[in-house]
């Protein structure tokens, strides 16, 4: 039954969820250290974060990170199937093994000269370090699309554009959500790093800003909202994924 | 009558080098039906892509009612072994493509395909996707989604090879009553030679590669579901095994 099987996971995740607070707790209690505050001392910090102005700061950064996440795949996804044909892979396959390789969080210090030190920055250089992940996943997927699946439709009298709409695009769409699950906690840790300076909003702001002023629930509170963040994105595109890609879950 | 399909001396040689077919000629007349039958590799599905428009011949001619083929026409449906069936679709959405991609209307699609899958049994399925069906269903669909564009030339490839023997047969009876029922003219491949003798009024045996007529059979018989059954069959089969054999040493 299905219905009891969904049951029975949320509660697995509940009782997983309470036991990992549990350990913290304990961990806490024998470290004894005011690096480490216990799970209720965080969750005062974080009430009183939401009572102050955290959430204003869990908006930015969530914009932050979904407008590099959203940009990174209009751009990835079709450059990734145009790759289906050899011609056009033949210019892409070169770009993606000479690029992807290369660590692009160093491209900081030229993205700041190109856009400023504003948003927009912070929103290209999440959207170029997720691009070529998201890149990678969709060619592979595009290249692995059985010919015949193309020419079957051929014969029904498709176009070019058919091709993406009613092949390429389905066929690939479960490993591009994967990718896209995989390319969040990327794009949250490129989210910290640009945070972590030149800005007074956002949660990296808000974890560096407690941690210079020492204040360690705070700090945490700014933490588990980030994980929280990184989980709500991660759920939403399971949901996604069990829409859009409802043939591969019957 | 009329001839309906030609091969007029049909070469192909792939980009790579690979020689597929080698000045294969051979032609069905209208409401005919005809297999292909050869050895694995001997270029028979590189035949059905030209005729369907998808490849072009090297040299040579590939003629539907004279004219030449150069796009996939309305007029000629493809079913292909394991791919036919998109398992992102669902079993309307599947049999539908067809007359969405020749841009026919809604109410047109909707009417169609209802009647093709109860005509077919498959009513009910709708909303199935092709993997929650058994094999013989989902080249049933198959079927239904070639069936849908109204077409008078059918070309298989290896349709009913990855079905058991007991729902093969079923199919064969079932392709059998929908070729006669509806006039088309049909060009099966196979490498089944039963499937050959039953199901094609002609048989053309290419050799190995690259694939050239080794023989043509004339197999009047074809048409009643217990043929199958007869000495005449299997004196049929004896024929075409003995030609294949021929045609590879």
């Amino acid at each position: 039954m299905p219905g009891s099987e969904e049951e029975h996971r949320g509660w697995s995740y509940l009782i997983i969820g309470f036991l990992i607070l549990v350990m913290w707790h304990l961990f806490a209690v024998l470290l004894n250290s005011i690096a480490l505050p216990t799970p209720v001392a965080v969750f005062y910090a974080f009430i009183s974060g939401i009572k102050d102005d955290l959430l204003a700061h869990l908006l930015i950064s969530a914009i932050r990170v979904g407008c590099g996440i959203l940009f990174a795949l209009a751009l990835a996804l079709p450059l990734g199937m145009v790759s289906y044909k050899n011609r056009a892979d033949k210019i892409v396959a070169p770009f993606i093994y000479l690029l992807y390789p290369f660590p692009h969080i160093v491209l900081l210090p030229l993205v700041i000269l190109l856009f400023g030190i504003g948003d927009l920055s912070k929103i290209i250089l999440i959207a170029i370090i997720v691009f070529f992940q998201i890149l990678v996943t969709t060619r592979d997927a595009a290249r692995n699309v059985s010919m015949n699946y193309i020419y079957s439709l051929l014969s029904l009298g498709a176009s070019e554009k058919d091709i993406y709409k009613h092949v390429i695009l389905p066929a690939s769409l479960p490993k591009i959500l994967t990718a896209m699950r995989i390319s969040i906690g990327t794009a949250i840790a490129v989210l910290f790093f640009v945070e972590s300076f030149a800005t007074t909003k956002g949660l990296g702001y808000l974890i560096m800003d407690a941690w210079s002023r020492m204040a360690y629930p705070d700090l945490y509170a700014a933490i588990v909202t980030m994980a929280l963040l990184g989980f709500c994105l991660y759920v939403m595109l399971e949901e996604v994924e069990h829409k859009v890609c409802a043939w591969v879950y019957v | 009558m009329r001839i309906m399909i030609e091969s007029k001396g049909i070469s192909k040689v792939y980009p790579d080098g690979t020689e597929a077919l080698r000045e294969v000629s051979f032609d069905v007349s209208e409401g005919k039906s005809c297999s292909i039958i050869g050895p694995s590799g001997c270029g028979k599905t590189t035949l059905l892509f030209i005729f369907s428009g998808i490849l072009k011949p090297t040299s040579g001619k590939a003629l539907i009612e004279g004219k030449e083929v150069v796009s996939p026409s309305k007029e000629v449906a493809l079913i292909l072994q394991d791919y036919g069936l998109f398992p992102w679709k669902t079993v309307y959405e599947n049999v539908s493509l067809g007359l969405e991609l020749r841009r026919y209307s809604k109410k047109e699609r909707k009417r169609t395909v209802s009647s093709l899958l109860e005509d077919l049994g498959l009513k009910g399925f709708e909303n199935h996707y092709p993997k929650q069906l058994s094999g013989g269903m989902q080249q049933r669909i198959g079927f239904a989604r070639a069936m849908a564009l109204n077409p008078r030339i059918l070309l298989m490839d290896e349709p009913l090879s990855s079905l058991d023997a007991l729902t093969r047969e079923t199919l064969q009876n079932f392709l059998l009553s929908l070729w006669k029922n509806n006039g088309m003219t049909m060009l099966l491949v196979t490498h089944n030679i039963e499937e050959a003798v039953f199901l094609g009024e002609k048989i053309v045996v290419l050799s190995s590669r690259p694939g050239s007529v080794a023989e043509i059979i004339e197999n009047h018989k074809v048409g009643d579901v217990n043929y199958r059954n007869t000495e005449g069959f299997l004196e049929k089969c004896r024929e075409v095994r003995r030609s294949i054999e021929d045609g590879v040493t």
